[in-house]
């Protein structure tokens, strides 16, 4: 079964949409890794970009009926060289919890899957080293959360006089 | 009457010198993020870090048997490069971990730059989003720019409409600036080697371009030239004897470098052979730009995904047959030369008309008629103060910048400032490649490769 078959199938978990010309999956978290999985096969080998969205703000926006709106979104955006074709897969979790990485797919969202961690504190099971990498290592809080504001932080550094 | 000593003291209080909070080594620590001992790390991060995380068939893995995975920790040392260390372009920081001279692991640790841009860009309105995207990759803004807009535009709906000569524009400052970028490698990476006066070169043939675009934007960098609806303002005039006075002035500054670098034995020595990576491992690894050209794949956006007018100009994809530093090196100086070729096109189908998009929700009155009418100017605050809606929806736009794909992701709430604005950035994601580079080289070599890479800090940590 590929992904493109189940098109408004709710069931399955995936749904496809078209978001102004460009291919969008939006894809259940437990049918996640294996939608990537057939996106490869189909030809979709390279995963360009992995980042999330902080939907705190607008909670009641727009999705294809039967999926459910969730406070974070990943947005993984997928490449296949041969077909010269981009699909973008959307994910939709909750607070608190953690999603598959793509590591063992796509070695490539190493760096892209701890930046999530790091600004968004979205945790990715399976992953090699899920550490922060654009913050300080005992940096509090996530900063590209919606309810993380900007221009009222302490300055946090190690061995600054606080 | 308090003198300036006690008032100070009362300010800051006393913090005891003599008993510091942290240890010293502690104030520069990264803790979990730096490279650490064998024994404290997973199999899968140190398939990462040695640079071999692509399954492998058994023959094939034996024949990569150059890296023993198995050493003992006391015959290795763990060493920092940067992040203050001049080949490291910026505040790149990396920790190798050494068996002799051979880099067994290695592991970029980025974040020393970061400057939070992403979050500025939900504060900043789309009027404003360009200065902040300008300063991403300052080493070619102008494509950062593009991408924005480009963004911008197709959410607006009004990507159809952008007048020609706005895009002919576009991809005339676009491929100046990849030019003036490649030269600024050239110059980097001669002096990374030791050919310190390629560096002056360089810079001296970069400036000539930035001369340019100081005359068509005023600015050398840092533009905010290209903005969502078309550009800025019109060429100004003479422009054309500008452009074709800098593609009389390159040819032969190239076949210079050619004798300095490509010709020298040495220069070749050094880098041939130096940072492989195999194509498989660059789709893995998700490079783009000049490293995944350097592979064979002939894969470029303005080609493959054409935007612009970019089906319109006749232009070979330079690629490598090698994947090492030398292909890398050689493909910059090689589009150097495509990008003269093109602009000598964009010079011969530049057409008249308008240079940004005549739709009043998105561009500002022209300057005289502010003085005139009233109107005008309340238009004209309302666009530089408020800013223009962009209707509800997320879109990702990428485009081929010197260094890969930059893409632009943008999701908007229907208000005038983006939701959220991610930017994919090529560098951050090519600096994944470099464990896979150094595997089994020389610590020598790491300057070469870290070089071959051309990452732009700005970029990496935004």
């Amino acid at each position: 079964m590929t992904s493109t078959e189940v098109t408004g199938d709710v069931s399955s978990g995936v749904t496809v949409h078209d978001s102004l010309g460009q291919r969008v999956l939006f894809v259940d978290k437990s049918v996640y890794v294996a939608t990537i999985t057939n996106l490869y096969t189909e030809g979709f080998t390279m995963c360009i970009d992995l980042t999330a969205v902080d939907y705190l703000a607008l909670e009641n926006r727009l999705l294809p009926a039967g999926v459910v709106a969730q406070r974070f979104e990943i947005v993984v955006n997928l490449l296949s060289l041969v077909q010269r074709e981009r699909v973008r897969v959307r994910v939709q979790i909750a607070d608190g919890e953690s999603m598959p990485s793509l590591f063992d797919i796509h070695p490539s969202t190493e760096a892209m899957e701890r930046e999530v961690f790091d600004m968004f504190g979205v945790a990715f099971d399976g992953h090699p080293d899920l550490t922060r990498i654009l913050m300080p290592e005992d940096w509090d809080g996530h900063p590209l959360r919606k309810d993380y504001s900007t221009g009222r932080i302490p300055v946090q550094f190690k061995g600054a006089a606080s | 009457m308090t003198t300036l000593d006690e008032r100070a003291a009362a300010d800051n209080p006393v913090v005891e010198r003599s008993t510091p909070v942290v240890s010293a080594g502690a104030i520069t620590s990264e803790g979990g993020q730096e490279l650490r001992s064998r024994s404290e790390i997973s199999q899968k991060a140190l398939m990462r870090e040695s640079g071999s995380v692509l399954r492998l068939s058994e023959s094939a893995a034996a024949a990569l048997a150059d890296v023993a995975n198995d050493v003992d920790e006391d015959q290795t040392m763990i060493i920092n490069m940067g992040p203050q260390h001049p080949s490291t372009h910026g505040v790149l920081r990396l920790m190798l971990e050494l068996q002799g001279e051979t880099v067994l692991r290695c592991k970029p640790i980025i974040g020393y730059l970061h400057t939070g841009m992403e979050k500025t860009g939900e504060t900043l309105s789309f009027m404003q989003g360009g200065t902040n995207m300008t300063r991403m990759d300052y080493l070619s803004p102008l494509n950062n720019e593009l991408v924005f807009s480009l963004a911008t535009e197709k959410l607006l709906g009004i990507d159809g409409d952008i007048p020609e000569r706005a895009q002919w524009m576009r991809m005339l400052l676009s491929e100046l600036n990849r030019m003036s970028s490649h030269l600024l490698f050239m110059a980097t990476n001669g002096m990374d080697l030791g050919a310190v006066s390629m560096m002056l070169y360089g810079w001296r043939e970069r400036e000539q371009v930035l001369r340019f675009f100081q005359k068509v934007t005023g600015l050398r960098m840092n533009h905010n030239f290209i903005r969502p609806g078309g550009v800025a303002a019109d060429l100004p005039a003479g422009w054309r004897d500008d452009v074709l006075a800098l593609l009389d002035m390159l040819p032969e500054r190239l076949a210079e470098y050619e004798v300095l670098m490509t010709g020298q034995p040495i220069w070749r020595e050094r880098l041939q052979g130096v940072g492989v990576i195999t194509q498989s491992e660059a789709i893995a690894l998700a490079a783009t730009g000049p490293i995944l050209r350097s592979t064979g794949l002939a894969w470029d956006l303005r080609k493959d995904l054409p935007y612009l007018m970019y089906n319109e100009v006749e232009f070979d994809v330079v690629v490598g047959l090698h994947g090492d530093a030398y292909d890398r090196y050689a493909i910059r100086l090689y589009e150097i030369r495509e990008s003269m070729r093109i602009v000598r096109q964009i010079l011969d189908k530049m057409p008249s008309g308008n240079f940004r998009i005549q739709n009043k929700k998105v561009t500002p009155p022209p300057r005289g008629r502010i003085d005139e009418s009233m109107e005008a100017l309340i238009h004209h605050f309302k666009i530089f103060t408020e800013g223009f809606k962009v209707p509800v929806g997320e879109v990702y736009v990428s485009i081929e910048s010197p260094r890969g794909e930059v893409g632009c992701y943008i999701v908007s709430d229907g208000s005038s400032v983006p939701y959220r604005l991610h930017v994919r950035a090529p560098s951050f994601v090519n600096v994944q490649c470099l464990p896979h580079m150094m595997r089994g080289g020389l610590v020598a070599d790491a300057v070469a490769v870290i070089s071959s890479i051309d990452p732009v800090l700005g970029e990496v940590d935004r």
